[in-house]
């Protein structure tokens, strides 16, 4: 019997060794990126403190949303709507503070709009039982027309200096505000998905869902709340959207949800759910910010920084995918 | 320790007004080992299925420590200390063994944290008392199946059950690991819990299990004790001594003088090993074996969905490359296969559409899609089957299985394949429907096809075949013509590899 139990010995799968792998690439991956650009730019000051300062605050807002959504994808779902979610925030929290409601009315109207816009999400997607992609498919395009409505394009300017000092280009002492809004909300974040009963059922959902109902999981429940925590932090990233260009505009926040989900899926999370990483996710949003500020540095515009995104957010996918096979 | 922990008397239960259990009884002592046996349909998985909440019962009574209770949802069946240990499918794979084993009952610390350090230690602890060699923090996707349930079980013991139900608990495991779980039900067993073992495998029953209840057509048969009883009273039992009339089987003749029209030679691949099989045109060969002998994996390696590792196959005395189902069917192959919903029928689409998928490129004009010929086509085979749809463009999902079932079957035979393979052709079906199927089976080996069928169900295997080939362990260990075959116990007997 003895002999047997030893035979018998855990199978060593040889996935594990890609999947280790996989779950750090980001790290080196973030570490080359970083010393690419800090040799081919040393002359262009990609290395100094204001630049570096500036990759955080120009990541701030995909590191939030990131966040969230590395929720999401672990329940084994999926937010396109981010983008415009931020969008419509943006504008909300521009009109209230516009209309002399003050910062709090502005933060209300903000975070508001995300947390209808999640929770519409987030009903359809368990109680209609629609896929979340064609919900969110279907929102992003709805909440980009009603933001690009709400004040038919036009921008709305915010004047109030406190806001745009909290929500966007203040600095307290050395450090920028948006720097500090990432840290604090990566830390309640890592905790959520680590820590408390909440991530681990979202965890468990994700691994697989009948059985984590069968454990007494509530599965619907955890993906309603999974999307109200994109609407939540998509509403709050529009806001640190106006604070920072002093306005709200329907066209900030565009081609987000491929910045967020390349860095939720860089950093480790897997697309089919069950396994998720904070700490990767925002090592994933930095780097997708210092590709961005760097390529910025070297000239290329906009369209070419696109071309580069959709091809990390495809490798990261296939580096992912190759692992998942047994 | 007289007294049975479970008791269950007079269970009835009816689906559509078909009763499927009529005043079934079936009680379980503590710290027993108890087989229920029976034939498919005999009755087991839905008195299992009551027990456990997922269905009611139409009347009877349940009790346990002799206190009757109600279980109407399987939480009631966890209040009451019953739990089912499921295959593979309860565990979630990417969290630890420890995560899984607390999942939802975690214990927090001071700041309503998760407190993972105490869960592991529960876990160590526990995993120690059953002697389970895994680690609390082991992820359980890296474990190998056989830990899979131990842990399941692990999960169970710490929900207090006190009962626990094993459905063929072996079915995936080899050898080893098969050893190592019967150790651990010894343990479980001195330990007072009580096993309700439902399984095929009587080798298996007779080494681990203390009694035996036998269902048979719905009804409760016997009750034996294993150390008082033969193999042959509980083959008896099941098979039952009632002879189905439909299923009689007729003498057939097939040309035996010409050359083989499929052969399969020295085929081994990841379940099977070293097959060799001829069939000759007209014949009909049944492949008889337990559930993971092997026998639906033959199938899929002869039509190309899982690889082969060595091995040649021919048709018509020509070797044929069977990398894919394309390569199959472009060989004359034709697979009916086991699970019709999930794999044979695209249940969202039309009868017509389904029955010319296969065939899409006979029916063509040009590119477009020849809608008379195709209708044509159908509305055929519609007649041929008896498929009772009110159209060829209703929704395969509307209708009933032995209609689907006929669809499956259309959809090969418009594309007429010289080798035909079904595995379990009548799983699911009525009885009406069954015989009728038979019949076209009948009906294509006369028409000088090769015809290779899988099922567990004896009766039919014996009515089908005019071979009977049995597997064990991924290898042809028996081969029988049907007329050496004198009952379905010695069949029987055959596929348990005595």
């Amino acid at each position: 019997m003895q002999s047997k139990v030893s035979n018998l010995q855990k199978q060593e799968n040889p996935v594990l060794k890609g999947f280790e792998w996989r779950n750090y690439i980001v790290y080196f991956a973030f570490v080359g990126v970083l010393i690419y650009f800090s040799i081919t730019l040393s002359d262009d000051g990609f290395l100094t403190t204001g630049n570096l300062l500036n990759i955080v605050r120009q990541t701030a807002t995909i590191s939030l949303m990131a966040l969230a959504m590395t929720f999401v994808i672990s329940t084994g779902e999926i937010d396109l709507s981010v983008g415009s979610i931020a969008a419509l925030s943006s504008l909300v929290g521009a009109l209230a503070l516009q209309a002399g409601y003050g910062i709090i009315g502005g933060l209300i109207g903000g975070v508001g709009t995300g947390l209808v816009v999640g929770l519409i999400n987030g009903l359809l997607v368990t109680k209609v039982a629609i896929p979340s992609f064609l919900v969110t498919l279907g929102t992003m395009g709805a909440i980009k027309g009603f933001a690009m409505w709400v004040t038919d394009t036009a921008p709305v300017p915010i004047v109030n200096a406190n806001f745009n000092f909290i929500f966007g280009s203040g600095d307290i002492g050395p450090i920028p505000v948006l720097l500090l809004w990432t840290v604090v909300f990566t830390v309640i974040a890592h905790v959520l998905l680590r820590k408390t009963s909440f991530g681990r059922q979202v965890l468990a959902t994700g691994g697989n869902e009948n059985a984590a109902r069968f454990s007494g999981v509530k599965t619907m429940k955890i993906k309603l709340m999974v999307f109200l925590g994109t609407g939540l932090m998509a509403g709050l990233a529009g806001l640190l959207y106006a604070g920072r260009m002093n306005a709200g505009r329907f066209s900030f926040g565009e081609g987000d949800e491929l910045s967020v989900i390349a860095a939720v899926i860089l950093g480790g999370t897997s697309l089919f759910g069950g396994v998720g990483t904070i700490i990767g996710t925002i090592v994933g949003s930095l780097m997708i910010g210092t590709i961005n500020n760097g390529l910025i540095i070297m000239g290329l515009d906009v369209s070419q920084q696109m071309i580069i995104k959709g091809i990390i957010i495809i490798l990261a996918v296939a580096f992912g995918k190759k692992a998942m096979k047994r | 320790m007289d007294q049975p922990i479970l008791e269950m008397k007079n269970i009835n239960k009816a689906f559509n007004g078909i009763p499927v259990l009529k005043d079934v009884n079936f009680s379980v002592k503590k710290g027993e080992v108890h087989a229920l046996m029976g034939g498919n349909g005999a009755g087991k998985s839905t008195l299992m299925k009551i027990l456990t909440g997922v269905y009611t019962a139409d009347s009877g009574e349940i009790s346990i420590e002799g206190k009757p209770v109600s279980i109407k949802s399987y939480e009631e069946a966890q209040k009451n200390n019953i739990s089912m240990i499921f295959q593979e499918f309860s565990l979630i794979p990417t969290l630890t063994v420890a995560q899984n084993i607390f999942l939802t009952r975690e214990k927090k610390t001071g700041m309503g944290l998760l407190d993972d350090k105490d869960c592991e230690k529960k876990t160590e602890k526990l995993l120690e008392e059953l002697g389970v060699d895994i680690k609390p923090s082991d992820i359980v996707q890296n474990l190998g199946v056989g830990y899979w349930q131990m842990t399941e079980i692990a999960k169970a013991l710490s929900q207090e059950a006190k009962i626990l139900i094993m459905d063929e608990p072996t079915s995936s495991l080899t050898k080893n690991e098969t050893e190592v779980l019967f150790g651990f039900i010894n343990k479980l067993k001195a330990k007072g819990y009580s096993i309700i073992y439902i399984s095929h495998r009587m080798d298996e029953i007779f080494q681990i299990c203390d009694r035996i209840t036998i269902l048979r057509d719905g009804r409760y048969i016997t009750t034996e004790t294993c150390s008082e009883t033969t193999l042959d009273t509980v083959i008896q039992h099941i098979v039952g001594m009632e002879f189905d009339q439909a299923f009689e089987w007729k003498e057939r003749s097939y040309a035996t003088d010409v050359p083989p029209i499929f052969e399969v030679r020295n085929l081994t691949a990841r379940k099977v090993q070293d097959i060799n099989l001829k069939i000759q045109p007209g014949e009909i060969v049944g492949i008889a074996g337990l559930m993971g002998s092997g026998r639906t994996e033959l199938l899929r390696n002869l039509f190309g969905i899982d690889p082969i590792e060595s091995g040649e196959i021919y048709v018509n005395g020509q070797k044929q490359t069977i990398k894919n189902p394309r390569n199959a069917i472009d060989s004359g192959l034709a697979l009916i296969p086991e699970d019709r919903r999930m794999q044979g029928l695209v249940l969202e689409h039309s009868v017509k559409d389904n029955m010319i998928l296969p065939i899409l490129s006979k029916v063509k004009k040009g590119t477009f899609i020849d809608n008379k010929k195709s209708n044509d086509i159908s509305n055929e085979f519609v007649r041929k089957l008896n498929i009772k749809t009110d159209h060829i463009f209703k929704q395969a999902r509307l209708l009933s299985g032995g209609n689907q079932q006929k669809i499956v079957l259309a959809k090969w035979l418009a594309n007429d394949p010289t080798v035909l393979m079904l595995d379990e052709p009548t799983i699911g079906v009525d009885i009406g429907a069954k015989t009728e199927i038979v019949d076209i089976i009948r009906a294509m080996a006369e028409s000088g096809k090769a015809i290779l069928v899988v099922s567990s169900e004896l009766p039919e295997l014996l009515a089908l075949s005019d071979r009977v080939i049995v597997m064990h362990d991924g290898k042809i260990k028996k081969e029988i013509t049907r007329k050496e075959i004198k009952s379905e116990e010695e069949l029987q007997y055959a596929i348990q590899g005595f």
